[in-house]
């Protein structure tokens, strides 16, 4: 029975946000199971559907998939958003790397202090600005095309206008030094499935809240502090 | 010009050294620059060679790439050590060598932590290991009898928990005396050819980051780096 993939993570962004992205982008209905109690997790440990203990878990084509890399390369790869041989790949890889480690900063946000968050958001902005944007800038202006590789829509362009959107949650005018960004911005925003996943209703998740972070710690007994990337 | 790939990172592990695993592994030649001084490194940033202004950086193919899992990705893909299809990939290899990336990760930012968290991390890393990373192999291991994590034949998944092994037991040997099968695959991968020949001394394997090292990476990036679990 192939059903619908389905994602089981906490409500809110985190490490699977990416993947809800890209199942959008590709246009794939997936369903959700939430995860609000310390209760299902362990049912989850119990049942032995976390290799690693953690979430990100995807329920796609008869397999329980953990690891938010390994999950995205197989939907990106089962979905024609993953180059056309070796080579497009790789460069699709350098780009995707790219914007994960520009999203986890963002990601341990919520969970940093106050103070902490305050160098962090500067952290973000500067290191978007000065290292992340300049380097996919140059990309689309070397090359003149419409998307980052291979002359078509591919898991980097969803990966990177998903960055793109939640810098400037941070800093809502980023893009103003980065022409070709804007372009790609609004060409991708204006794609039906993307659109359709920006509107009010959608399974797009909100910026995470106090109330995320408390379940989140809750679920995990986390309760350690992060501490900031400075 | 050789048509060998070639390496530009710090004359230590890092980041680079799955790399270096995995290029052994295929049985493939590789050439190494060394970042001694940072202005050999803003001579790259200058010459745009690096993407991100971040080292790995490895010439192969005729490209210049940077973040070391797509280096990674790629090789194991063109040297056949990725699995036979996407399931296996997906399901098998990607899944697995993230677990053994996380777990490297630990124990690579180790040196650059500050000394009080070195102390609590140190015993973090090793408990993870012995509570989270081995038992999920050893499981897998006990699954089937194929000596290989994947498939039946050597692949990228095999390579990166030797490696992970090998970093593991250097912080405590005796790491993996509850896992039979672990032992088995360390010993049988251990002794194939190209793996045992960059297990020998002269191979172009790193030793251990030491306080020099560690010195040389802050002064050339010149960043202030502190990490904790």
């Amino acid at each position: 029975m192939a059903g619908k993939p389905k994602l089981h993570y906490f409500n809110g962004r985190g490490k699977m946000e990416s993947v809800r992205w890209l199942l959008a982008a590709a246009g794939v209905e997936f369903e959700e199971e939430l995860l609000e109690t310390r209760e299902q997790y362990e049912k989850l440990l119990q049942d032995g559907a976390l290799m690693f203990q953690q979430v990100p878990m995807v329920e796609i084509d008869g397999m329980k998939l953990v690891q938010t890399r390994a999950i995205l390369n197989y939907i990106a790869a089962t979905h024609n958003l993953y180059g056309r041989d070796l080579k497009e790949r790789a460069l699709i890889d350098m780009y995707v790397e790219g914007t994960t480690d520009l999203m986890q900063l963002i990601m341990m946000f919520p969970f940093l202090s106050d103070e902490d968050k305050e160098k962090q958001c500067a952290l973000i902005v500067q290191k978007a600005t000065n290292r992340y944007f300049p380097a996919y800038e140059k990309v689309l202006r070397d090359h003149g095309q419409e998307y980052l590789v291979g002359n078509q829509f591919s898991w980097a362009d969803v990966h990177l206008f998903e960055a793109i959107l939640m810098v400037e949650e941070k800093k809502y005018d980023v893009l103003s030094e980065f022409p070709q960004l804007q372009m790609l911005k609004a060409r991708i925003s204006n794609m039906p499935r993307i659109k359709k996943f920006l509107e009010p209703g959608s399974q797009r998740k909100p910026i995470p809240d106090d109330k995320y972070v408390e379940t989140v710690r809750r679920v995990l007994q986390m309760y350690y502090n992060v501490k900031a990337s400075v | 010009m050789s048509g060998k790939p070639k390496l530009t990172y710090f004359n230590g592990r890092g980041r680079m050294e799955s790399v270096r695993w995995l290029l052994a592994a295929a049985g493939v030649e590789f050439e190494e620059v060394f970042l001694e001084t940072r202005e050999q490194y803003l001579k790259l940033i200058q010459d745009g060679d690096l993407l991100f202004d971040q080292v790995p950086l490895v010439d192969i193919d005729g490209m210049k790439m940077v973040q070391t899992r797509a280096i990674l990705s790629y090789i194991a893909g063109k040297h056949n050590l990725y699995g036979k299809d996407l399931k296996e990939r997906a399901l098998y290899i990607d899944t697995y060598v993230e677990g053994t990336m996380d777990l490297m990760q630990m124990i690579l930012t180790l040196p650059f932590s500050l000394p009080e968290a070195k102390e609590k991390n140190l015993p973090l890393i090793i408990e993870k290991a012995k509570n989270r990373y081995f038992p999920a192999y050893e499981k897998v291991l006990k699954q089937h009898c194929q000596g290989f994590l994947v498939g039946n034949q050597l692949s990228w998944a095999d390579v990166h928990l030797l490696e992970a092994i090998l970093m593991v037991e250097e912080k405590d040997p005796t790491v993996l005396s509850e896992f039979p099968l672990l032992q088995g695959f360390k010993t049988r991968i251990s002794n194939m050819p190209t793996i045992k020949k960059f297990l020998q001394p002269g191979s172009q394997r790193k030793p251990q980051p030491d306080d020099k090292y560690v010195a040389t990476v802050m002064k050339i990036l010149k960043e202030a780096m502190y990490y904790s679990i």
